[in-house]
């Protein structure tokens, strides 16, 4: 672009921003279902497959849904689940 | 033990469990036991105060809550049944600088070690006690205790309990604890904030969370699944902060009454002992 009036077209498209991970230790599951069914924004769901112990953990239907909250972390009983905020970096 | 998540990272590390001994995860705790979220919101506590760990003890009775003491990264003693709390004031009459942390059951805590609580809360003698209650004997076989709702089938009660049970934070508020609140377990981050109060508080400290034992009590009395009871929990607690102790609800069929119930100040009493023996050594 030489001109000076001349300019790329402002992104109309707004970006999807992920601010939260979400960390899953399978195996240390014991697949109470606690952080699932009570997480507020429905951004976890049971998976369908078991880890070693026959427990079914959580998986991640939909981040974008997530706040942050941490309420999953706090009641799983079995540190096998946390909420990890991403790096600006990484969004 | 793998990771992972639909969005990235693997291999990562639970940020509290650094306040935990990893080589003892996974706990021996039954599957959708409250007990796991009491020691989660306990160092969520630790982590955000960014807690001193060389000041901290965490002692403990005899119990599958019990066992709690031996899941820290922090000098601790698993004691004999009923005896936490006299083992707690030994620490803190030889080294005030130390903060003890009573983590037991409500069987260790108000049967057998009864009078242990409600002395040391009478001295206010600096310490925080974390009771989970359960309503019985979890470890040894789900038999009636001090918590026992009348009525409750447990092994020992199996027409129904008899007697009449403690309401802990009632206890606790006229024995003397400068802080006294009940949580369920579903309220965990109210009960890590609870924590982080306590821990921060000069004085005896008490927290009593109500938990699911879905081996025993939950299965004895038809409640179903642990996760079955944190929903009966959604359904009936409220919070009533600062309302009288003495009618603070805990029934399963009703209501059970959260929130901090007592919050105050009083003189401790290792620094009412060293005091007086500063006056005497003037003497
Ligand atoms: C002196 C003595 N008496 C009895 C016992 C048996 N016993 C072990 S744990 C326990 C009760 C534990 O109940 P609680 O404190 O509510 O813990 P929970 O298992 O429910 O977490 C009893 C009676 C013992 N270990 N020592
Ligand atoms: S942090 Fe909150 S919103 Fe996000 S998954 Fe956990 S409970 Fe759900
Ligand atoms: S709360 Fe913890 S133990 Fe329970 S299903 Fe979720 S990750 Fe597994
Ligand atoms: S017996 Fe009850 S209190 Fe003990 S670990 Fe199992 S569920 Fe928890
Ligand atoms: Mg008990």
């Amino acid at each position: 672009m030489s001109s000076r009036t001349e300019r790329a077209p402002i992104t109309q498209e707004k970006e999807t921003v992920q601010t939260w991970d979400i960390i899953i230790l399978e195996e240390v599951c014991k697949g109470c279902a606690f952080c699932h069914t009570f997480c507020p924004r429905d951004v976890l769901e049971q998976s369908d497959t078991f880890n070693a112990k026959g427990h079914y953990p959580p998986r991640v239907k939909a981040i974008e849904r997530c706040v942050g909250c941490k309420l999953c972390e706090a009641v799983c009983p079995d540190f096998a689940i946390f909420v990890k905020e991403r790096s600006p970096s990484k969004r | 033990m793998t990771a992972t998540t639909q969005s990235k990272p693997s291999q990562e590390e639970h940020p509290i469990t650094r306040y935990v001994r990893k080589d003892r995860i996974p706990h021996i705790y039954c599957p959708a036991c409250g007990i796991g979220i009491v020691l989660t919101a306990f160092a969520t506590a630790l982590d955000n105060l960014k807690f001193d760990i060389d000041k901290l003890t965490v002692v403990s009775g005899i119990g599958c809550t019990g066992r709690a003491s031996g899941y820290f990264e922090a000098d601790g003693f698993h004691t004999t049944h009923g005896r936490p709390i006299p083992f707690a004031t030994g620490v803190k009459v030889a080294n005030p600088e130390l903060k003890p942390v009573v983590i037991s059951g409500d069987g260790d805590l108000f049967a057998i070690g009864g009078n242990h609580f409600i002395h040391a809360a009478r001295r206010n003698v600096d310490m925080l006690v974390l009771c989970i209650n359960n309503f019985m004997y979890g470890m040894t076989g789900g038999q009636q205790g001090p918590t026992t709702p009348t009525g409750a089938i447990t092994s020992t009660t199996r027409f129904g309990n008899i007697e009449n049970p403690f309401n802990l934070v009632s206890l606790a508020a006229s024995a003397g604890a400068v802080y006294v609140a009940r949580w369920t377990v579903l309220h965990a981050r109210r009960l890590a904030k609870s924590i982080e109060k306590a821990l921060q508080k000069d004085g005896f400290t008490f927290i009593e969370a109500v938990s699911p034992c879905p081996t025993l009590y939950d299965r004895h009395n038809r409640f179903g699944s642990g996760l079955d009871v944190l929903k009966l929990y959604k359904e009936i607690s409220v919070i009533r902060n600062f309302s009288d102790p003495m009618k603070a609800e805990i029934d399963y069929s009703t209501r059970i009454v959260c929130g901090e119930f007592v919050d105050e100040e009083k003189p401790e009493f290792t620094q009412r002992l060293a005091e007086q023996s500063a006056r005497l050594q003037k003497r």
